[in-house]
């Protein structure tokens, strides 16, 4: 075999190992689809995703997934507004206030936060802070939206951080250099002169750490409560997508009109992290910054 | 490239050939119900010591999951707290599989409240109207003032079905309930709060929480068996026809008054 | 003017301190919690025994176990896999329309949720490929979801191997094949591995893809093949603290469990974060 056939041949080889992710992805997609489209047989698509009342054992069962996808939301968004600005001033803190040792040890701890295993944060809301809460605020339950949207926003703080972190670092140095030639404080610099450079990326970083939250199973599972309600205060229970399918798969008998709404209530998280990601691509490639010369 | 791609197949299929053969032990598979799981457990664990040459292991992802797993030929033995569905049947019938049920223990549901609430009994209506939301005071069944909080189990257990079935005659369940995910979680959340109401397997119960009577029938493993306790459901083990071999002999040692010492030691009603 | 232009400044570096301070500290608390809750439990009976009585006794070998087996069958799969198509975007790759599309196909794939990740071994591994729920679906489950982890590694660490290297390579005639296996791929192997020892860390915490794919609640013998159920640490965790008739006896072995889970997986990613900090720091070109 010639020289050039053969390496030809080991390209291919290199680009058909580069497809499998697209190749999982598109099984994703198709076992999803498979095992989930069929409760549509059942239930209108409009009623799956709107309906108010989820009794998937009942007869005749309801399948309505629209607390669900509330409660994912919920939490979501709540656990953002606590991870969002902790995870950008940890990402601000590392890239200009930190000295160079603090910030050879801060940053292994947020990357070691993002390592805890999802199972044993959730056992740390059922079992420590639940119970606190309870107490505190004599409420019902601690667990609830409270509680696993603190729990999530630990989560999507590693996520947050880091990335914010390297758009910051990828700031050119010269826009600092200007900024304070101008007489600005390094405050003023960071604000209106960092973080607007940085801005692309670290919307990237709230789009996928949001992604984290809305995907997280475990947490929602142990933490959330399980109420599949549209919640009407913080303190109340939610039941999240994630929490839902991890529950009821195990009892559903297979194949069956409720296995089958399980899924398809994996396709709606899917879809929806999937947007979540498209959009981050989208923006991080389209304000890219690449250097001074942009401006 | 290529060394380090052979060398992790290598390093990959020598893993799993690591152990593949390590033991010849013959396994029995059972899959499940979460509420036959510590029966199961217990008894696989006593009959595994008196012999050491089978190997049992018990997962738990609950009644659907092991009919399924027998029908898939994939479990040996189906823990259910429940009777097969239509559905399952039909699959059964076109797979040429015919699940034989045997019945290994009793369980018996008991309403649970914390234990400084009056409330000492309530009857079955009373139960189905506070789990609708119909009542939804303690003061209406002769508590103190205080809102009820009602605690039921995931509306996708076998726990559920029973309680749904003999309690709530299949009305809904107010959606305001807080859903557990276990028995033990239902135990911890009542213990906590003293406007809580649950309801759990007998074998659950212990000192945090208040068991109920219902109709002012105690639960009690004489009330349930005999049928008169008014919540009370049998746990069945389902296998691929009439077992033979090991499997038969774990049933066999589950039934016997060995294995049913080991189903009251875990709380739940022996069979005799 | 200037004044309080400094004093906003401080307030806001005091601000962004408290948060980094509040991060770390909570952290630092909650592995305290767990390895004072969690050390007296630990010996060695207990890391090499079975569960007994119930698991309100004995050990947790055969969780341990399990989670090795799946963690070592996931990185099996997922290294060669991994590898070769970082060797692709980074060595072959153009600037293509395609290459853009696998590479939003990567991200899109690192940020699918685990519980889905979990329901696609269950629809392809378990029911249509009728593996069941044993080591194998799980391993592949597992071995996916960390794909996307492996690859970003070691495309980075590729990209890092300077240009000049492949020049010298190929210009005195060396293939470009060789030159990747010979030259590229052996400079880059020390941040590869990096790579790799963080998707183990990943691998191993992980739990919704394993519930339904290959996780059991109680098997005490070493599996005999790979279509046997195993236990597995974080599994065993989450059906400690649900399941069981005993969950307040349980307490000290589920924090036994959690000490064990996460001493392992953050002791993981503290290698991983350690050799890369070597490599960082002692770059030979």
């Amino acid at each position: 075999m010639s020289r050039s056939a053969r390496e030809l041949i080991i390209k291919l080889f290199f680009f058909a190992c580069a497809l499998v992710s697209i190749l999982v992805l598109g099984l994703i997609v198709i076992f999803l689809f498979m095992e989930g489209l069929p409760v549509f047989h059942a239930v209108s698509p409009g009623d799956f995703l709107f309906g108010l009342e989820w009794y998937p054992t009942y007869d005749p069962p309801s399948f309505g997934i629209w607390p669900l996808i509330v409660g994912s939301l919920v939490v979501t968004l709540f656990a953002s507004l606590i991870a969002i600005p902790l995870g950008i001033f940890a990402a601000i803190y590392i890239s200009e206030l930190a000295s160079p040792p603090v910030k050879e040890l801060f940053k292994p701890v947020i990357e070691l936060l993002a390592g805890l295993p999802s199972v044993v944060l959730g056992f740390l809301g059922m079992a420590v802070i639940a119970p606190w809460l309870q107490e505190t605020f004599d409420i019902p339950t601690g667990l609830n939206i409270l509680n696993a949207s603190v729990i999530l926003a630990f989560m999507a703080i590693p996520t947050i951080a880091s990335i914010s972190e390297d758009a910051i670092y990828a700031v050119p140095q010269e826009f600092k250099e200007a900024s304070y030639a101008l007489g600005a404080t390094k405050f003023e610099t960071t604000m209106r002169v960092i973080i607007p450079a940085a801005l692309s990326g670290i919307s990237t970083a709230v789009i996928l750490g949001m992604a984290r939250a809305i995907g997280e199973t475990m947490v929602v599972l142990m933490v959330a409560g399980g109420a599949a309600v549209i919640p009407e205060s913080i303190f109340d229970s939610v039941r999240p997508m994630p929490a839902s399918i991890a529950a009821e798969m195990g009892e559903a008998p297979f194949r069956s009109n409720h296995y089958h709404a399980l899924f398809a209530t994996g396709m709606v998280l899917f879809f929806l992290t999937l947007a979540f990601n498209l959009v981050a691509d989208y923006v991080s490639h389209k304000f890219k910054e690449v250097g001074s010369a942009t401006l | 490239m290529s060394t380090l791609v052979s060398r992790s197949i290598i390093a990959g299929l020598s893993f799993l050939f690591l152990f593949a053969g390590v033991s010849l032990a013959e396994t029995i598979v059972v899959n499940g119900s979460t509420t036959v799981l510590p029966i199961a457990q217990a008894a696989a664990e006593a009959y595994m010591k008196q012999n050491p040459d089978v190997n049992i292991s018990i997962s738990g992802g609950g009644s659907g999951n092991g009919i399924k797993a027998l029908l898939d030929k994939t479990a040996d033995i189906a823990n259910s707290s429940r009777f097969l569905k239509d559905g399952e049947i039909k699959m059964a019938c076109e797979k040429g599989i015919f699940p034989v049920t045997h019945r290994i223990a009793m369980d018996a549901i008991v309403p649970i409240v914390h234990p400084s609430n009056a409330v000492t009994n309530l009857s079955v209506e009373q139960l189905s109207l506070m789990y609708q939301g119909k009542i939804t005071n303690w003061k209406e069944v002769g508590g103190i003032d205080g809102k009820i909080v009602i605690i039921s189990r995931d509306s996708s257990s076998g726990t559920f079905e029973v309680w749904q079935e003999k309690v709530l005659h299949d009305a809904k369940v107010a959606p305001r309930a807080l859903m557990q995910a276990s028995n033990g979680a239902i135990v911890q959340a009542v213990s906590e709060n003293k406007y809580a109401i649950g309801y759990i397997g007998i074998g659950y119960v212990n000192a945090e929480v208040k068991p109920l009577r219902v109709n002012d029938i105690e639960a009690s493993a004489k009330t349930a068996l005999s049928g008169v306790y008014p919540i009370a459901r049998p746990l069945f083990m389902f296998t691929n026809g009439w077992p033979s071999g090991n499997i038969m002999d774990f049933i066999n040692f589950l039934v016997s008054p060995e294995g049913q010492d080991m189903v009251k030691k875990e709380g739940f009603v022996p069979l005799y | 003017m200037m004044r309080w232009r400094y004093l906003k400044q401080t307030l806001f570096f005091t601000i962004v301190r408290a948060a980094a301070l509040v991060i770390a500290l909570s952290i630092f608390v909650f592995i305290a919690y767990i390895v004072f809750k969690g050390y007296r439990v630990i010996s060695w009976d207990f890391l090499t025994l079975p569960p007994t009585d119930s698991m309100t006794k004995g050990g947790i070998m055969p969780a341990i176990l399990g989670t090795f087996y799946l963690t070592a069958g996931a990185i099996a799969i997922a290294l060669p896999l991994g590898v070769t198509a970082a060797v692709y975007l980074s060595e072959y790759a153009g600037q293509g329309g395609l290459l853009r599309i696998i590479r939003i196909g990567i991200n899109c794939l690192a940020g699918v949720p685990s519980i889905v990740f979990g329901l696609f071994g269950l629809g392809l591994f378990v029911v249509f490929l009728k593996f069941g729920s044993c080591i194998l679906s799980g391993s592949l489950t597992l071995g996916f979801l960390i794909l996307p982890t492996i690859i970003g590694a070691s495309e980075e660490s590729l990209k890092a191997v300077p240009q000049t290297f492949r020049e010298a390579s190929l210009g005195l005639g060396v293939s470009k094949w060789q030159t990747i296996s010979r030259i590229v791929l052996p400079a880059a192997l020390p941040g590869i591995l990096t790579g790799s020892i963080l998707g183990v860390g990943r691998a191993a915490g992980e739990t919704a893809p394993i519930m339904f794919t290959a996780a059991a609640f109680f098997t005490v013998k070493l599996p005999s093949s790979i279509f046997d159920e195993v236990m597995a640490l974080p599994y065993h965790v989450y059906v400690l603290a649900t399941a069981g008739t005993h969950i307040e006896k349980t307490r000290p072995i589920q924090f036994g469990t959690i000490l064990v889970l996460i001493a392992l997986v953050l002791g993981i990613d503290l290698i991983a974060i350690i050799i890369r900090s070597r490599i960082r720091k002692q770059k030979r070109w």
